[in-house]
């Protein structure tokens, strides 16, 4: 019967890695534009020179966060099943010169190719954002976030209140998955089963669990809205910043670093290589 | 001039149906007038419903008057121009830890006052630093709220309001939540405030032991004030504070028991020593 309180434990937001390293104390706007260049830049390549510059530059990154490996590799687990579809759809329907063949499914070249290409892209892909949230908390994020679209307040786009609502949700799912956990207990103790039955029994038994929990989340926006107000928060406007971000030396040099990379391993990755190429192999 | 100071000051909650008709019309509070001095203590006392939350919540401007004024260091709450700068002199602190807090670390929770009043970085930093040391949690300041215990998530609540630099302090039933350990936390942080930094205390309360220390203590009953005194006068009227249905500390009540029953003991005996000391002095 401890099933509940296991289930809500194991769910964590955001995964952030505590670790002291250069790459936790960059700018999270860097890390936020790196990985943006990096995803993009993944589709450049035509060639699997581009993709081995990619792999080194991420191994090199991955080093200096201090993270450890098997971090990132949880990440994957969840695109597992896409990727394996994306393997299986591009081995046996890419047009071109048959390598093997049984029955009607015929594996070419080109699909082979095509394949490694796309488990690259999709491996490099999660692994290169799933660093950038290990090692950036998630208020972190808020923050850059915030600054990076600030240009969008010209158009009226509450850039700031959609950032605080962020963080402030951020500070409640702890409290509100504590106030599940104890409401289902009550409930329990009570002789509620949320757990036999099939899915529909299971959903209907979760409605006596929906309803306290939004009376009191409301409440609890009531309160802190309140006590917000009290504090004298009134948006935006006027306010200063207890830690401002500011771009240091080193978010500069990295930011170069990225240009290099993604300059250089474009040039190299649209090279035509004969032997290396990504698809069409001629 | 008091640092706070309600004329007449009424506030009535409307009661509707389902339909949004007004049912009928609840006054919490019913013509209060009161003073505080400036750098006291005062306690406002009162059961469930006797008006005192929505009194404090006048103090910070939260709540308008429908009748009478409310002033804040010679501001009028009523007046929209007035109200950053009243909340920023009367800060408050409410009764639910957890609903008040909105930083994600400590230290960022105590600077979003500051924050939200535009001051500069460097001295949101101090403030912060002045505030947390003042209520006993800067070695916390790293930490997350949630992993606190009630008492010292108060503390920090307390401190955030702290670092706005208010004149007064409204302490709307702080303490409620917590346990025994919790409440003494707070209520020590609360006197540490009154004493070193000089800062208006008004703790609003329903237990009895908290006001001991209090300069002035105002006791509430149906939106009106019931009682007014020092801790030593409201003390010495146990069958009175009974009728209003508040519990009288048990030293109190067995001095006064003691008394009724032919001890020659004097009114309003508040804690175990100064009982002690009576009836030492009888054997004599």
């Amino acid at each position: 019967m401890q099933t509940g309180r296991t289930m809500l434990k194991d769910i964590t937001i955001g995964q952030y890695y505590q670790a002291q390293s250069l790459l936790h104390r960059i700018d999270p706007r860097v890390k936020i534009g790196g990985t943006l260049i990096y995803v993009i830049t993944l589709f450049f390549y035509k060639n699997f020179v581009g993709y081995a510059m990619a792999i080194l530059f991420l191994a090199l990154v991955i080093r200096l966060s201090k993270v450890p490996f098997k971090f990132m590799v949880r990440g994957m687990k969840s695109i597992l099943f896409l990727l394996m579809l994306t393997v299986l759809f591009n081995l046996f329907l890419t047009p071109g010169t048959p390598v093997i063949s049984f029955w009607k499914l015929h594996i070419t070249q080109e699909g082979t190719t095509l394949a490694v290409s796309m488990v690259l892209r999709l491996t490099l892909l999660v692994i290169g954002s799933s660093l950038m949230t290990l090692t950036t908390t998630p208020n972190n994020l808020t923050d850059g976030m915030e600054k990076m679209l600030g240009f969008l307040k010209v158009f009226k786009v509450p850039v700031h209140d959609v950032a605080m609502m962020m963080s402030i949700a951020l500070r409640f799912i702890p409290i509100l998955m504590e106030e599940t956990d104890k409401i289902m207990k009550a409930q329990m103790a009570r002789g509620a089963d949320f757990e036999s039955g099939n899915l529909f029994a299971r959903a209907k038994a979760l409605v006596p669990l929906l309803v306290p929990l939004f009376v009191s989340a409301f409440r609890r926006a009531n309160d802190l809205a309140m006590a917000m107000e009290a504090r004298c928060y009134r948006g935006g406007e006027g306010r200063t910043k207890m830690k401002p971000l500011k771009y240091q030396t080193r978010d500069y040099l990295a930011y170069l670093l990225l240009f290099i990379f993604a300059a250089g391993s474009i040039w190299a990755g649209r090279l035509h290589l004969p032997m290396l190429m990504v698809g069409l192999n001629n | 001039m008091n640092i706070v100071k309600t004329e007449n000051l009424v506030h009535e909650y409307e009661r509707r149906d389902e339909e949004g008709n007004v049912e009928g019309i609840t006054t919490a509070v019913d013509h209060v007038s009161l003073d505080v001095a400036e750098g006291s203590f005062i306690a406002i006392l009162g059961h469930n419903g006797s008006g005192k939350s929505t009194l404090a919540k006048h103090i910070n401007a939260i709540l308008s008057p429908k009748e009478g004024t409310v002033w804040v260091d010679g501001l009028d709450t009523a007046q929209e121009e007035n109200l950053w700068e009243v909340r920023q002199r009367a800060g408050m602190v409410f009764q639910n830890p957890d609903n008040q807090i909105i930083g994600q670390v400590v230290e960022e929770d105590v600077g979003f006052g500051p924050e939200n009043m535009g001051v500069p970085t460097k001295e949101i930093w101090e403030r912060v630093e002045e505030s947390l040391k003042a209520v006993g949690m800067y070695e916390y300041r790293k930490h997350s709220p949630n992993k606190l215990s009630g008492g010292q998530k108060q503390r920090v609540s307390i401190a955030g309001v702290l670092a706005m630099h208010p004149k007064v302090i409204v302490l709307d039933e702080p303490t409620a939540m917590l346990d025994p350990n919790g409440r003494r936390e707070v209520i020590r942080a609360a006197r540490g405030l009154n004493q070193v930094e000089g800062v208006t205390v008004i703790l609003i309360t329903h237990y009895m032991e908290e006001i001991v220390h209090a300069d002035q203590v105002f006791v509430m009953d149906h939106g009106k004030i019931a009682m007014q005194g020092t801790p030593r006068e409201i003390f010495s009227q146990v069958e009175r504070l009974k009728e209003l249905r508040l519990d009288v500390p048990q030293v109190t009540l067995l001095a006064h028991e003691l008394k009724n029953s032919g001890v020659p003991l004097p009114d309003g005996i508040l804690t175990r020593k100064e009982l002690v000391d009576a009836l030492t002095s009888l054997k004599t």
